[in-house]
This record gives structure tokens, sequence and C-alpha cells, in this order.
């Protein structure tokens, strides 16, 4: 078998440069066929959705937007320990740790908490190493099934404190089925 | 003297003790220590960490000794073969030491600024179980303030007193030690005296664990995220030879150099350590080798990935070298020793 009859994909087609006959140039048989195609999608099962007002179902192992957790009693969990960035492979969260004040004991469970956990949201694969690292059941990706919005700034990636804790009303909201 | 350790042969000198032949072997069969430290006399003996098999006591006397036996505390003898890693017994018995030395030690290595240059975090990543039997309350002590530079969290305390050798060696007015008995003893200064001496801040080096930490380090960063690199700097005190651990531009920490088994090279003094916190004070001499297990390394992309070899790759190459020739070299002559024309 010469290179030149050999077709790989099965789609392999003879060029000619015949001359056309009087029905050929006319293109109505050609134009049919096109039609036809075009025709038979407009009665098959549609592939997409409208996305903003319907969504899909996620999968219950989805990981989304991070959540840095509170406990039952609305005190945060996290010690700012850094397992969960030596973890990260893209090296998307830095953190600041200081020490608790007396008094603060009702805000932060340990001695140790973190100041300021900032998460780059541009760098995060969404990986889940975070969450598999954290010692403290601190930082979770599938509990808020929130995407990450979309921003005009790089800046607005880089999410703080506010964005990625808890709010203390889901806390509560906790405390309350669990007490039920 | 002929000594085999794990079957290993060495000559020492007479009066060394097995875990310092071990060390001068080196590698694997080197027992874990946590109370011994061969800068501090009179240490060694009292966490049990370092025991062995003494398979044959010495050429003389060639009978084994009945009980695992403390390597930093017995010499050697001529002849002497000792089990570390080979021994199933001691294998055992460092398990059921670290289960002993964890029974009060807390789980809060998270906090704790130790946490990754931890000789009890190493031994128990190696010879620790996952599980807890203990089921009594952990032993737990009011915190004590002992100054402005060294903080004491006396329930990490594994009473090595490896702290208290060094405040007495190395300082001239001793003034802190071990105080009650038993499971109520504890490290604390007499009287809570403040410790002001000039070198007593080589105690938190000296420690084995998060008991005696850097108060001018604490809570500041992770082991892992700073850099270490060797300084030193003239002072009237000590050698100057530090490293210091830097996070970007700014020293967050000075310690003396520790060696490959985690005891310092040379003490430092208080000044180097506390106050001396200025890149302008200290010449950097370049980074510091770590070990290429140690948590420092990790995130680095140090590690390079093995080789992946494709199943078939080899067979594709075969007979490639015999086509290269048959293709290109046909006109070139093999080349032979000696005269090419004739």
């Amino acid at each position: 078998m010469s290179l030149d009859t050999i077709s790989l994909s099965g789609k392999k087609k003879e060029v000619s440069n015949k001359k056309m006959t009087f029905w050929e140039s006319l293109y109505l048989v050609a134009i049919f066929k096109g039609l036809m195609i075009t025709i038979r999608h407009l009665f098959q099962r549609k592939v997409t959705i409208k996305y903003p007002e319907e969504k899909r179902p996620l999968s219950p192992v989805y990981r989304g937007q991070h959540m840095l957790k509170r406990d039952e009693l609305g005190r945060e969990n996290c010690t700012a320990c850094g397992m969960c960035a030596v973890a990260c492979p893209a090296e998307a969260i830095t953190m600041k740790a200081a020490e608790r004040k007396p008094g603060e004991e009702l805000l932060y469970r340990e001695e140790k908490y973190a100041e300021i956990y900032e998460i780059n949201m541009l760098r995060c694969i969404f990986c889940g190493l975070c969450e598999e690292a954290c010692p403290k059941d601190a930082i979770y990706l599938t509990e808020t099934k929130v995407m990450v919005p979309s921003a005009s700034k790089r800046e607005d990636f880089i999410f703080g404190k506010d964005k990625l804790v808890m709010p203390l009303t889901e806390a509560m909201k906790n405390r309350q089925n669990q007490l039920s | 003297m002929k000594v085999t350790i794990d079957g290993q042969e060495i000559h020492v000198e007479p009066g060394t003790t097995i875990l310092q032949a071990a060390r001068m072997i080196g590698g694997e069969s080197v027992p874990p220590a946590m109370c011994y430290y061969s800068k501090l006399q009179g240490s060694g003996g009292k966490c049990r960490c370092c025991l062995v098999e003494v398979t044959k006591g010495s050429d003389a006397n060639p009978t084994p000794m009945p009980k695992l036996v403390a390597s930093c505390v017995t010499g050697v003898m001529d002849g002497m073969e000792v089990n570390s890693k080979n021994s199933a017994r001691v294998e055992e018995a460092r398990k059921s030491v670290t289960e002993f030395l964890l029974i009060n030690h807390p789980l809060d290595c998270p906090i704790c600024d130790q946490a990754g240059e931890c000789d009890l975090q190493n031994l128990s990543f190696q010879h620790g179980k996952s599980e807890t039997r203990f089921i009594e309350e952990k032993r737990t002590f009011e915190p004590e303030d002992i100054g402005p530079n060294i903080q004491l969290h006396m329930n990490r305390c594994i009473l090595c007193q490896r702290c208290v050798l060094a405040a007495d060696q190395l300082t001239d007015g001793r003034v802190h030690g071990v105080i009650s008995r038993g499971d109520h003893a504890q490290i604390s200064t007499c009287l809570s005296k403040a410790i002001d001496n000039e070198f007593s801040g080589n105690v938190i080096d000296v420690c084995p664990v998060g008991a005696l930490t850097d108060k001018t380090f604490r809570f500041k960063s992770r082991v892992w995220f700073n850099k270490p690199y060797n300084a030193h700097r003239n002072c009237d005190k000590c050698c100057g030879k530090t490293t210091v651990w830097m996070f970007g531009d700014e020293i967050q920490r000075v310690t003396a150099r520790k060696d490959e088994f985690h005891e310092v090279e040379e003490f430092i003094c208080n000044t180097c350590r506390f106050e001396k916190k200025d890149v302008s004070d200290w010449v950097i001499e370049g980074p510091r080798r770590f070990e290429k297990f140690s948590v420092i390394n990790r995130n680095k992309y140090a590690l390079h990935p093995p080789k992946v070899e494709i199943r078939t790759e080899k067979h594709i190459l075969e007979g490639r070298e015999q086509d290269q020739k048959r293709i290109s070299m046909v006109e070139v002559p093999e080349k032979t020793n000696g005269n090419s024309n004739s």
C-alpha cells in the first residue's frame, strides 16, 4: 500500500478538478444538504444551560472557595501553624501569627491565631491539599459551594480573613443544629 | 579498640561511649538521643531513647548483655558487637520510650515554635504510634515568667535536664534547676529570679523540645518559612558565629550553629542572640546547609522527581545507533589505531 492511498482518519477524500455539470453549478442540492444538518440540530436536545439563572448540580466532593471555620462557640479554629502554606503546591497561602490577648478567648480557640491569612485565588489550583494538611479542621473547600467571583483587578483576588472566615451567623446556625 | 555497630566496624579510643562511636560511623545506626549532649558534662542516661542491644560484650567476655543498655553512658569494650537499627528489641524499646515521653507532652505542635526542629517530633515521627493509649489527664503547670528573653512552657518539658546542666556549666551563678519530685518535678528559676546571665540564652538551643523558646521570636514565624544563613560578627563575649533565620530581608531569629545531631557547635551570648536583629550587625557568609529531609526543604522544589521510563521507549530506540551509522557514516572510514592511511 502506498502512502497516497492510506487514510489514517478514514476521512481522506480524493480531490479533482473536473468540470461541474449544470445542476451542480446551481448549488441547490448542496445548499439543501447543508440546511438539513441545521434543521436536524434544531430538534436535538440542547447541551447548554442558561448559566446565571440555571446551575448545574455540583458533585459532593466539589472544591470551591475556601472557608476558615469557627467552632460551635464561634471561635476561630485556625492557629496559623503554617501546614497549609507548606502543603500548598501553588504557594498561594500566606499568614502571620499573633498571640491571643486575655479577653479574646471567645474569638480564638488557641493561644496563637492568624492575624493575617491571605489566599491568592489567582494562584490557587483548588487541589484541596491545604484542607488535607490542616491539623485543626480549620480550612475547608467543600463546605461553601461558592465559586470564586470574577473581578477586574488582580488585588481583588487576594482574599483576606474578611472573605474567608466563616460568618458568625453560620456558626450560630451550626450550634443550634447541634443542640436540637 | 574495635567495636562493631550494625555490622560496621570502627576503631575508637578507649573511654568513648557506644553512642559516640555510632556517631563517628554516622548514618541510620546512630541512636536517637534526647538528653545526651556531647558539649555538656554529665548529660545522658535519663531519657532511655538511645537503648541498644549488645550482642557480644567484648573479646575477653563474649557473653551478650542481658538487657538493652543506654548507649550514651556505656563505654565500648574491645571487640564489642552492638545492634542498633538491626535489632527488633531495640525498635520495640524505642517505641515504648517514645510513648512514655509523650504521656505528658501536650499535642500542641501547631502552636509550638519548636515544631520543625524538635527532637521529640522527629523521634515520634520515626518511632511513635499515631494513636494514644493514655486516658488519664496530662500533667499541667501554671505558666511562669522567667524573664524577658526566654519563654518557659513547663507543660512541654520532658525533664532531660540539659538546660540545667547548660546553665550550670556555662554561667557562673546557677539560677535555675529542677524543683519538686516525681510527677511534680519541674524546671524553675530559684525564687523566680530572672535569668540575666550573659550565656543563659543557650538553654533555648539545648532544649530538645519547645519547653524553652526564644521570646523575641515567639509566634513570629514558623521554622520552615525562614531561611537559615551562616553569619558572624565581632563579639567580645562569644565567638560570634551564628545562624540567622531570615524572612526576606528581616532577621527573625538568631541561633547558634547546630550540627547534624542538633547540637550547637559553639555557644553564643545573649547579646548576639536577642539584641542583634539588624542585617547591618552581621556579616552574612551564605546560606546554611540543612538536611535533605528537613522540613525547611519542603515546598522548595529541591527534590528532583525520579526519571520516568516509558515502557516502549527502549523498544523504539533499539537499533538506533546502528541505523545512524548506516545512514550518515557510510562515507567516513572507521578510525583505527595507528596509521590510518596504510
